[in-house]
C-alpha cells in the first residue's frame, strides 16, 4: 500500500508518495492561481515519478497553509505535526525544527517519537520568511543563488536595520548607491533574515539536535548564519523542502 | 540613513510647495522663529511670526539629513527677506531631527504633531493620527496640546505611506489619483487579507490575474490599509475631536475609509495645511523657548 | 528651604502621558507601556530588565522618564522573549521591579 502526503505551500506545492517505508516519488509544482488544479497535476507528476498505478494510493493527507483546498485529501494535518512527523523518519535525535518557507517560519519543539511539544510561528509578516530572500535579491538586483554565492565573499558587515521587508528593500537600494559591496550587502541580508527567524525559535526550548528544513534550507548562506546566531550545528535533512510532505505521507500510512 | 529616498518612483511623487502670508510684516514681530521637520520622505519648514505662521514649505527629503533641513529652511524663507540669522531660535523635530545643526534643540515629532494640530485644529482636539512616509502615529491631547498618550509604529510598512506607493507602482497609477480611483467602483470589494505589503503584492496581482480591475484592487488595498491604521488607532482609543496630519491625510480613498470604519466620525479640517503639523509645533515651541530664555 | 521644595514637589501633581513602545505588524500587538504619570524616573527597571532595552532620559516636556531604547522599539516581541516564552511562566522583571506600577506589556 502507498499514501500520499500534499504539502499545499504559499508559493509550491510538495507531494510525496511513500510506500514501505520508503519514498517512491516526489514532485514540486509552483502553488499559482489555481491551487486546486496544481494539487492534481503536482499528484499526477508525483505518481508517475513512483512509477505506480494510481489506485495503489490509499490514501492522501494534506498539510501546508493551503491544506483547506485540496477537496480530494483524505485528511489534513497542521504543517507542524507535519514538520516534526517528516524529520522525526529521518532524523529522530532532532528535538527542535526550523522550517523557513516562502511566507513563513516556524519553531517546533518536540520529542523523540516527533510529537510536538511547542511551537512558536510568524506567517503574517514577511520579514523572515523567504520572501524577504527573494524581494532583496530582486532589489540587489541579482538571482537568490548568485546571491547566496556573493554571500560567502563578503568581507565586512553592513548595516540593515529594518524589520520590514519593504523598508530593508529601501535601505538595499540606499546601500548600493553608497557603494557597499554586493558581498557584503547579500551577507547583511542573510544575516537580518537569519536573526529574525533565531529570535522567533528562542521563544521555544532549544534543545539539540536542530534541524533546519523548509525551502529555505537549500540556502546554504543562511544555514551558514544561522548557525552562528544560535551558536550550534544545524541538520540539513535531504531535501529539506520535502519534509512536510513527508510528515503528511507518514500520517496517511500511520 | 537616507532610508526610502531613492526608491522613489515617478508614481510616487511629493510635491513641493512653498506658501507666505501677504499680510504679515516680519519686521514687526517680537519673536521670529523656525521649525524644522525632516521626515522620511519630505520635510517641511514653517516660519512663526508672534504666534502667527508667516511662510512655510514642504520639500523632498534628500539623501542627508542637514542638507534637506537646510534645503527646507531656504525654501521657507523663499523671497521674503528673511536672513538665517533673523531666527534667533530653531527647533528640530522629525525622524531626522538629531541631525539638524542649525536647530538649537530636537524635540520628538509627537510632541510636534499634537501642538501644531492643537493650533490648527484648535483646542476641542484630542486624538490626532499622523500618517506619514514610513510610520504610523496615534495621538492623544490636551487642550493645551500636550500629549497624554502616544502610539507609534514605525516597524512594518503596512499603514504607511510607503506601502501605498508600492501599490501604485505595482498597478503602475500615480500616487495622487489613488485615492480617486479607489472610490470610483460600483461596489466595495472585500479588502485584502494579507497585512503584510509583501504578501499583499502578490494577493493583488492575484486579484488582477483574476480579472479585478486596478480600481478594485486599489479599492481592497486601500479598505486593508484603513482597517489596519483604525485597529492601532484602537489600542489608544478614538476621543472627539479628531483630526489626521501628515501626507497621506491628503489620500481620500484612505481618510474616507478610516473615517467610516470609526463609525462616521468627521476629521477636523487643518488649514493651512495638514502636512505642516510637526514643523509648525516645532516653531511653537521654538517660541516658547525663545520667550524663555529673554527672561 | 530644601524641606519646602521638597514638599512642593510632592504637591505638584506631574501631568504626565502614556507612552506605547513598539509595533504592531502581521502577527500582533507588541507594546510595552509606560505610563509617565507614575513613572518618576528612578532608573529600577533599567538595572532590572536583563536584556538591557530600558534607559531613563529626560522627556520633551523636560521631566525624567523611563523609555524603550530606540533601536529596540522594532524587535520587542523578540527581545522580550526570554522573559515571556510562548508556554511558560512569565517573569517580567521590569514591572516586578517598578516601585510605581508604572510599566505594562500589551501582549
Amino acid at each position: 500500500m502507498s499514501t500520499a502526503g500534499i504539502d499545499m505551500g504559499a508559493q509550491s506545492i510538495k507531494v510525496v508518495i511513500l510506500g514501505d517505508s520508503k519514498v517512491l516519488g516526489r514532485s514540486l509544482i509552483p502553488t499559482g492561481f489555481e491551487p486546486l488544479e496544481a494539487a492534481h497535476k503536482a499528484l499526477d507528476e508525483a505518481i508517475k515519478e513512483a512509477g505506480i498505478p494510481r489506485d495503489d494510493v490509499k490514501r492522501i493527507v494534506a498539510t501546508g497553509a493551503g491544506r483547506k483546498t485540496v477537496t480530494f485529501a483524505d485528511s489534513s494535518i497542521t504543517e507542524v505535526t507535519a514538520d516534526a512527523k517528516g524529520v522525526n523518519w529521518s532524523n529522530s535525535s532532532v528535538r527542535t525544527v526550523i522550517d523557513i518557507g516562502a511566507e513563513e517560519a516556524r519553531g517546533i519543539s518536540c520529542d523523540a517519537q516527533g510529537k510536538v511539544l511547542d511551537f512558536a510561528k510568524n506567517d503574517k509578516c514577511a520579514a523572515g520568511s523567504g520572501a524577504f530572500v527573494e524581494s532583496m535579491a530582486r532589489a540587489l538586483e541579482i538571482n537568490v543563488p548568485e546571491m547566496i554565492e556573493l554571500s560567502f565573499k563578503s568581507t565586512q558587515d553592513a548595516p540593515i536595520n529594518a524589520t520590514c521587508a519593504v523598508f530593508a528593500e529601501s535601505e538595499v537600494v540606499s546601500l548600493i548607491h553608497s557603494k557597499i559591496e554586493k558581498a557584503d550587502i547579500a551577507h547583511a541580508i542573510h544575516d537580518a533574515i537569519a536573526s529574525r527567524v533565531s529570535s522567533m525559535v528562542r521563544r521555544i526550548p532549544i534543545e539539540n539536535d536542530i534541524a533546519l528544513i523548509g525551502g529555505v534550507a537549500n540556502n546554504a548562506a543562511i544555514v551558514d548564519v544561522m548557525k552562528k546566531h544560535l551558536g550550534v550545528e544545524l541538520v540539513v535533512p535531504e531535501n529539506p523542502e520535502f519534509v512536510s510532505a513527508l510528515g503528511a505521507a507518514l500520517s496517511a500510512a500511520a | 540613513m537616507e532610508k526610502g529616498k531613492e526608491m522613489t518612483t515617478e508614481y510616487f511623487r511629493w510635491t513641493e510647495y512653498t506658501w507666505k502670508d501677504p499680510d504679515i510684516d516680519w519686521r514687526k514681530a517680537d519673536t521670529l522663529v523656525a521649525g524644522i521637520d525632516v521626515g522620511s520622505v519630505s520635510s517641511q519648514a514653517v516660519i512663526l511670526a508672534d504666534s502667527q505662521i508667516y511662510s512655510y514649505c514642504s520639500t523632498r527629503t534628500g539623501s542627508n539629513s542637514p542638507a534637506s533641513a537646510q534645503n527646507a529652511l531656504v525654501k521657507a524663507l523663499g523671497d521674503t527677506d528673511i536672513k538665517q540669522d533673523d531666527l534667533p531660535f530653531m527647533v528640530g523635530t522629525g525622524y531626522g531631527r538629531v541631525n539638524i545643526p542649525m536647530a538649537k534643540k530636537a524635540i520628538t515629532e509627537i510632541a510636534c504633531h499634537a501642538r501644531g494640530a492643537n493650533y490648527m485644529g484648535g483646542p476641542s482636539i484630542r486624538t490626532i493620527l499622523d500618517m506619514g512616509g514610513q510610520d504610523l502615529k496615534g495621538i492623544h491631547c490636551d487642550e493645551r496640546g500636550k500629549v497624554t498618550q502616544f502610539l507609534m509604529n514605525d516597524k512594518c510598512a503596512a499603514g504607511t505611506g510607503r506601502g501605498m506607493e508600492v501599490m501604485a507602482e505595482l498597478l503602475q497609477i500615480p500616487i495622487i489619483d489613488v485615492g480617486e480611483m479607489s472610490l470610483d467602483i460600483t461596489e466595495e470589494p472585500p479588502p485584502v487579507s494579507s497585512t503584510c505589503v509583501i504578501f499583499a503584492k502578490s494577493e493583488a496581482i492575484g486579484l488582477l490575474r483574476s480579472g479585478w480591475t486596478k480600481n478594485m484592487v486599489l479599492a481592497a488595498y486601500c479598505s486593508a490599509m484603513a482597517h489596519r491604521v483604525v485597529g492601532l488607532l484602537k489600542r489608544i482609543g478614538v476621543e472627539k475631536d479628531f483630526t489626521i496630519t501628515g501626507g497621506i491625510s491628503k489620500n481620500i480613498g484612505i481618510t474616507n475609509r478610516i473615517l467610516k470604519e470609526l463609525g462616521g466620525i468627521e476629521a477636523i479640517p487643518l488649514e493651512p495645511d495638514p502636512q505642516i503639523a510637526g514643523a509648525l509645533g516645532a516653531s511653537l515651541f521654538a517660541r516658547d523657548l525663545l520667550l524663555k530664555s529673554r527672561k | 528651604m530644601f524641606m519646602f521644595s521638597w514638599l512642593l514637589k510632592k504637591l505638584v501633581v506631574k501631568l504626565g502621558y502614556i507612552a506605547n513602545y513598539g509595533y504592531t505588524d502581521g502577527s500582533g500587538d507588541y507594546y510595552l507601556i509606560v505610563d509617565t504619570d507614575k513613572c518618576d524616573g528612578c532608573g529600577k527597571c533599567v538595572e532590572a530588565c536583563p536584556q538591557g532595552i530600558l534607559e531613563v532620559i529626560a522627556d520633551d516636556y523636560d521631566d525624567l522618564v523611563a523609555i524603550v531604547k530606540e533601536e529596540h522599539r522594532k524587535n520587542l516581541k523578540y527581545v522580550c522573549a526570554p522573559c515571556k516564552p510562548v508556554s511558560g511562566p512569565r517573569d517580567l522583571k521590569c514591572q516586578t521591579a517598578c516601585p510605581t506600577d508604572a510599566i505594562s506589556h500589551s501582549w
